[in-house]
């Protein structure tokens, strides 16, 4: 069984301070010089929040060889189910030769000077460090082989490593890694032009299955969450939080709560108001307790007046009843191409209709929890976080130290979802800490969740597609309307930013002579944030599942109609057709390295048509549905097979998927995220909704915020890679998106209804 | 505040708490069992479930008052070196993501297989529907139970 280094131990600080003690010069010059053992920093491109390349040279990931020939890798990216903390070390090791099962893996602290972006967000961790990680490898293996040239008196061209060792090809001569370690780091390091990497078909790790490290720890309870981190003389804080966004705490009676065994204190947290900000806590009272029940129970006792603020007159079925008579007014136009005026007018048939989907909550199976210490000036945190750095700078902030002062452990996270990118929980642990002057572990319960999330934004879209008398398309225009995640910082931000409309909207890929993108105001009551592949969800079902209708209504099989419109194989670009100053950000790349391919998507289209026997005979009540979504760069399409019986149950008996992400890198891990993409996106397509009545969130546990469960989960889902070369692309968000309209689609033509609001009704 | 002495993997632990704590919450805090997880505190989600005299538990909702002389087995419990058949199966078809519910899932499975040691499709179905799993493992939880009661592979 691999090892992997227990969360909550010293080891490595230890490491780390060999590391930079030891020569904080020369890992600028991409390697340093330790007795005992080889040490390599690997240089990283920094990359802004939306992971595009900010051109700074600047920080270092670690790889250690000990001089008994351990080999350590540092995990910088954050664990949460995407299995990132071995997809990446295992590049490394795959790289530099290393026996796999030997490799000890260590989390990273929270640092970006050091480690490089560790924003795990967005679907870039493999997409950006791929290449910076079979670099460290090769570089490493490098400095071996010379260090064993030189030692064997033997040409470096005769000598490889392999499972640990460097072997001379023409005998059986053979050592350790831990052999040479100690020469090696005496050595120059080599350019990184000079590297010379495995070919595709010497890779041992990288493109097969590999378990994740941390299986055997997860399956007996090991396994160190946020919620299992604990110090000595800690104790536990449950917050009530103001019931509306951007409220406040007038006046706390606490006398009840404080009578409850084990209560220990009480204390205000002021809270951002509003706006509520991306990086600011909810105003709320804490109770500070010896275990959690009693704080639970202080919580209960606890009597609070607030000052709602002007969000408690807010509903969300009120906005979206307001916001779809607006949806078909004249709006912003963002994108267009052609007339599409003109197309309408001189169209034989026009087909539109408005779209509606709902508040969204990550629910995260692991609820928002982080243990914080304060002392001497300094504050340590142990959180399940998709962004440390950003975290380290919120504490550093809100709690007046310098960033400096402020470390952050990165545990596993039980789900993130995006939700864990947002530091509030983060702060109100160190905020208790610090007023407490006890290490403090603040524990949401299911309910703070529910209804304190940074919420996936309600959305009303209206699609006109026309149809001209040659039967073609001759027209698409797009109207969207959705709260903004920049309003939760910017409350002026009213309409979606081209961030979000490159979400599957802008992007719309197809040959039609003329397209309108048009978006509407809609004001944010709600905090918002991003959930898993985010706008690309609403966007995606609007158009995937209005595709369908036009290809019914101009006689065509669905997939011969994407293929068609799709045209032929090229690259296409969106920016020249957007207005009013918008553009495409193509998910923070350029477009000229990550471009938008038409051959490959239908590469994927007519995979997925073979795959899932498409176009076969189905009894009655049963029916296929397809859609082709690109999110992230990666190419997806998708089928789904159900069934609708006589009491209209939905049954999903088939998911295919066809996925190009470039070359696949843990093809198992790969495989997975589409499998659990597609329960998620069942959990929304079917089940999920938050609604909001006088600013407070309806919903408060998975009774009334319901998820898929697993008797009416998809019975089977087949995942079918690509086998490509090219750069690897991401794989946690992508197989969300197609998968909502591809279930719509084959709910209609088992059943004959068409579905515009989700989560759908039959 | 009361005194009680429970039995949880086979040890006998006395603890001073509110006759109405729930068993998830002793096992975590105060007897440093943190194997079992909270994920909703009503008993809809279970994550927090243990064996109680062999019957799969919600702990969140189950008081340390109606605990008396029950036998507790807690996934720490569940096997001497972490290699029960069901932890096993789990491990061969790398069925966590996240991770967070799965010793949950797996101490509901096991009690699943040991009313039922050949579970149909259906009866996996039905004793498995109280897990959410919100990354969604399902089908690998699935294959993983049939692979423990059959020994052979459940998958391609």
């Amino acid at each position: 069984m691999k090892k992997t280094a227990p969360f909550y131990t010293n080891d490595i600080e230890q490491i780390e301070a060999e590391i930079f003690n030891a020569s904080r010069r020369d890992f600028l010059k991409l390697g340093s010089i330790l007795s005992g053992g080889l040490i390599l920093g690997v240089s990283f491109w920094s990359c802004d929040s939306a992971g595009k390349k900010t051109g700074t040279l600047s920080t270092t990931a670690y790889l250690r060889i000990s001089d008994t020939g351990e080999v350590t890798i540092v995990a910088h990216r954050s664990e949460m189910g995407q299995g990132i903390r071995t997809s990446l070390p295992l590049v490394v090791a795959d790289e530099l030769g290393a026996e796999w099962n030997a490799v000890k893996i260590i989390q990273a602290e929270g640092d970006e000077k050091k480690y490089g972006n560790q924003n795990t967000d967005g679907s870039f961790s493999i997409r950006m460090f791929y290449k910076p990680m079979r670099e460290a490898g090769a570089l490493a293996k490098a400095m071996l082989l010379q260090a064993a040239a030189k030692a064997w008196g033997l040409p470096i061209e005769e000598l490889d490593t392999e499972n640990g060792q460097v072997i001379h090809k023409g005998s059986d001569k053979k050592a350790g890694f831990g052999e040479f370690a100690g020469a090696a780091s005496g050595l120059a390091v080599p350019k990184v032009e000079s590297l010379q990497l495995k070919a595709d078909n010497q890779f041992k790790l990288i493109g097969k299955d590999t378990p994740i490290i941390d299986l055997h720890d997860i399956v007996t309870g090991k396994a160190g969450f946020g919620s299992d981190a604990r110090l000595e003389g800690m104790k536990i804080a449950v917050i009530k939080h103001c019931p509306v966004t951007g409220g406040t705490v007038k006046s706390v009676n606490d006398t009840k709560a404080k009578a409850i065994p084990g209560v220990l204190q009480v204390i205000t947290i002021k809270g951002a108001g509003l706006p509520a900000t991306l990086s600011k806590p909810i105003a709320g009272v804490a109770v500070i307790a010896e275990n959690t029940w009693a704080a639970i129970k202080g919580r209960e006792a606890l009597e609070v007046e607030w000052d709602l603020g002007p969000n408690a007159t807010y509903n969300s079925e009120e906005h979206i009843e307001a916001l779809k008579k607006e949806i078909t007014k004249e709006g912003t136009l963002r994108r267009n191409r052609g007339d599409f005026k003109a197309a309408r007018a001189g169209a034989k048939k026009v087909i539109e209709h408005t779209y509606v989907a709902p508040y969204l909550a990550h629910a995260t199976l692991e609820p928002p929890c982080a243990l914080a210490v304060v002392k001497d000036g300094s504050c340590e945190i142990w959180a399940p976080t998709q962004n440390p750095q950003g975290a380290r700078d919120a504490v550093a902030g809100y709690i007046g130290l310098g960033a400096d002062k402020v470390k952050v452990n990165i545990t596993l996270l039980g789900g993130a979802f995006g939700r864990k990118s947002k530091p509030d929980f983060i702060l109100e642990a160190a905020w208790l800490a610090k007023e407490s002057g006890h290490p403090i572990k603040v524990q949401w319960t299911r309910d703070d969740d529910i209804q304190h999330d940074y919420y996936h934004a309600m959305s009303v879209q209206h699609l006109v597609a026309t149809i001209d008398e040659n039967n073609q398309l001759s027209g698409w225009n797009h109207h969207i309307a959705n709260p903004s995640i920049g309003a939760t910082e910017n409350p002026a931000a009213l309409q979606p930013d081209d961030g979000e409309l490159m979400l599957g909207a802008s992007d719309y890929p197809y040959n039609v002579p003329a397209i309108r993108i048009e978006t509407h105001d809609a004001k944010a009551h709600l905090r918002i944030g991003w959930l898993r592949s985010v706008r690309n969800i609403p966007q995606a079902f609007a158009i995937c599942t209005m595709m369908d209708e036009v290809a019914e209504a101009r006689g065509k099989d669905p997939i011969d109609q994407a293929l068609e419109l799709l045209g032929e194989d090229r690259n296409i670009t969106f920016a020249e057709e957007m207005v009013n100053g918008g553009g495409y950000p193509n998910y923070g790349e350029d477009i000229a390295n990550y471009p938008w391919n038409t051959g490959r998507m239908k590469a994927v289209i007519e995979r997925v048509r073979k795959e899932s026997g498409w176009g076969k005979q189905l009894p009655k009540g049963h029916g296929m549905g397809f859609a082709a979504h690109k999110s992230f760069l990666t190419y997806v399409a998708c089928v789904v097979e159900v069934q609708v019986d006589a009491a209209k149950k939905v049954t999903i008996n088939k998911v295919h998927y066809a996925v190009d992400c470039g070359l696949a890198v843990n093809t198992d891990r790969v495989k997975s995220q589409f499998e659990g993409g597609a329960q998620f996106s069942t959990s929304l397509a079917m089940k999920s909704a938050i609604t909001v009545k006088n600013g407070i969130v309806e919903q408060t546990n998975f009774d009334g915020y319901q998820l898929i469960r697993m008797p009416e989960s998809p019975k089977e889902i087949h995942v079918h890679i690509m086998e490509r070369t090219d750069k690897p692309t991401g794989v946690g968000e992508p197989p969300v998106p197609p998968y909502a309209p591809a279930l719509a689609n084959a709910i209609y033509k088992a059943s004959g209804k068409r579905l515009y609001q989700m989560p759908m009704k039959m | 505040m009361a005194t009680y002495t429970i039995q949880v993997n086979g040890k006998s632990h006395t603890v001073e708490a509110m006759e109405d704590m729930p068993l998830l919450w002793v096992l975590r805090d105060l007897l440093n069992l943190p194997g079992t997880k909270f994920g909703c505190g009503k008993a809809l989600c279970g994550a927090c479930t243990v064996h109680v005299n062999g019957n799969p538990v919600r702990s969140c909702s189950y008081p340390i008052s109606a605990v008396g002389t029950a036998s507790i087995t807690t996934i720490e419990g569940l096997s001497e070196q972490g290699n029960h058949p069901v932890q096993e199966a789990w491990e061969k078809l790398v069925v966590p993501q996240c991770g967070y519910c799965q010793t949950g899932q797996i101490m509901t499975a096991v009690a699943l297989l040991k009313q039922k040691p050949n579970p149909t499709d259906q009866e996996i179905d039905q004793a498995m529907q109280g897990n959410l799993c919100r990354c969604g493992t399902y089908n690998r939880i699935k294959a993983a139970i049939q692979l423990a009661a059959s020994g052979k592979p459940a998958l391609p």
